[in-house]
This record gives structure tokens, sequence and C-alpha cells, in this order.
């Protein structure tokens, strides 16, 4: 007994390191796009920016009792291109589209849209990034779910593409009764 | 000559860490805020890059939390509301230092707890090898008890 005494430092600096080792590979495994977001749960922020056309825009004009996903992207974001088309596809399935053009200008921006193709329902210009602070971005591109009161459900940081749509976002999309016209 | 030797490894110090911070000009209206602005920015990490602070990423997100720091700071808020609107719109994890509070209390206990532990061990094992002198009458000469 009294020799199994002495090898109890021992054992707990073993059963740490092992804690502690597991913890820091679980770590590892886990990228900043799952880092967790704050604002899940809470009111998509106030804002009153201008459209690109120079028009007055703020939460109003984007909560409508519509589920959204509101994109952050820029005409300097290459990922952005990438993941144009996915979107296009589902504002053809009847998805509600806002985006928030995130330290860009508005002559690159609709350049680039004109290139690509404007599939939003209105853009929120967001020069010097204000909006997306509050937002807790990281860079673009971005996606939120917002349900019908404004509420946020969901972030996404990196792009949408059949997967993350199909296994994460399609889910709480329908959760809070989004609709989607065929498939 | 140590104290020499302490006062060069200081200012050594002092250098490195001023060799990795970002340049931005930012006027302050005191000198305090100034002060109070490079350790908030010591202290805080930045979102995206895991582990840089946000005084040391060139990130533009850093630059954006930076002037949205000073931009507080000049506002009057506390380090504690500078913080707190940090965390409430990127989480925790732009805190260095862990909350004392829910899950992250283990952190901060545990070297405590273990520091506790290794002093009652060595209390009781001095307690009982001192006994044993007693016991044995070998506590003569050059010990007090």
């Amino acid at each position: 007994m009294k020799r199994l005494l002495l090898f109890a430092p021992l054992i707990v600096f073993v059963s740490l390191a092992v804690f502690f080792y597991a913890a820091l590979e679980m770590r590892k495994t886990r990228s900043v796009e799952e880092l967790d977001s704050a604002l899940i749960g809470e009111a998509f922020p106030e804002f009153s920016l201008d459209n690109l056309n120079g028009e007055q825009v703020s939460r109003e004009d984007l909560v409508n009792g519509e589920v959204t996903l509101v994109n952050i992207w820029g005409s300097w974001c290459p990922s952005c291109v990438h993941e144009h088309p996915y979107l296009k596809m589902l504002v053809d399935q009847g998805v509600r589209l806002v985006g928030i053009d995130y330290k860009d200008t508005p002559d690159e921006a609709r350049n680039w849209l004109s290139r690509f193709g404007d599939i939003y329902e209105f853009h929120i210009q967001d020069p010097a990034g204000r909006l997306g602070i509050d937002l807790g971005v990281y860079g673009a591109p971005e996606t939120f779910i917002i349900d019908a009161e404004g509420v946020i459900r969901f972030k996404r940081v990196g792009i949408v593409d059949e997967r993350v749509w199909t296994t994460q976002m399609l889910p709480v999309y329908l959760e809070y009764g989004g609709q989607i016209d065929e498939g | 000559m140590r104290a020499k030797l302490f006062g060069l490894f200081c200012g050594l110090a002092f250098c490195a860490q001023m060799a990795f911070a970002a340049i931005d000009i930012y006027e302050f209206s005191t000198e305090e805020l100034r002060l109070r602005y490079q350790e908030l920015i010591q202290e805080l990490r930045c979102p995206k890059c895991q582990n840089q602070s946000l005084a040391g990423s060139d990130s533009p997100i850093s630059a954006d939390l930076r002037r949205e720091i000073h931009r507080m700071l000049e506002d009057g808020l506390s380090d504690a509301q500078i913080k707190q609107f940090l965390v409430d719109r990127y989480g925790q994890f732009v805190l260095y230092e862990p909350p004392k509070s829910g899950n992250t209390l283990l952190v901060w206990m545990l070297p405590a707890a273990m520091a506790g532990m290794g002093l009652i061990t060595i209390g009781l094992v001095l307690f009982r090898a001192r006994r044993q002198a007693i016991q044995s009458g070998l506590d003569e000469g050059d010990d007090e008890f």
C-alpha cells in the first residue's frame, strides 16, 4: 500500500499529460472555420449604410419575414468568385440572398457584378468593415443564415458549396421555415 | 555585474517586443490612453490567425480591430468594456488570458491545487522524519527541537 502511494505523483502526472495532450490534438484538427461564433442566437445588428445605388439601407430592409442568407463578399476576394455559381443556384431555387460588399469600392463592386452576375436582392456597402466587426467577420466570404425575425441562426466562414449547404446549412434553413422551390 | 546583465536582458526583451509590433499611426489625446492601447493590443488575439496578438498581426481584420480599440479608448470606454465588445463579437477566443470562470477555471485552479498538494506532501514527509528522529532519540546537538 505504501509502495503504491509512492507512485501517486507519477500517476497524477501521466493522467494530466494524457488529458492535456488529447485536448491539444483536438484543437489542432479544428480550423478557424469551426471557431465558435459568439453571435448564434443573437439579433442581426442595427446598421445604416448605403446600398450600391447610394441609397441608405438599414436592418428593416434586411429583415422582411423571410429566412435570408447574408453573404459577405468583395470584388477583391478570389474565393467569392468560386462560390458565386453555387449561390446563384440557391437563388434560382428561391433562396433570398443579400450581400454585404465588404471593404470594397462601389465602382469595383459594380464591375465585379456585371462580370459575374448580380444575384443579390441588394447590397449593403461596408467600406470600412464596421458592420463586419459587429458581425464578428474574419474576412470574405462568410455567409449567415438569419431567420424571419432577423436572428442569426448560422454562420459559415469560407465558401458555401454543395457539401456545406446540404450537411450544415440546409437543415438550419429548413428548420427556421426557409423554402426551396425544387429538389 | 548581475544587475547590469539584468538591465541588458530587460532592454533586449523590450526591443524584441517592439520588433514585431505592427505600425499604425494613431494620435491619442492622453499618454494614459496610449499606454492602455498598447496593453490591450498585446492582450487581445487576432481572431483570424490563431497565434498572434492584435499588436503582432498584419491581417486586415487586426488593423480594423486596432482602429476600433483606438476609437473606443477615445470614447472613454473602460478596458473591460472594450474586451467585452470583442468577446461579444468574436468569442472568448480573442482573450489570451482565459476568464476565471466556467470550464477555463480548471486552468487557473490546477497549478494552485498542485502546488498545495506538493506543500502538504513535503510537510508530511518532514513531520514524519522529525517524529522518527525524536522517537529514536537522535535529535541532540544542531536541531533546536
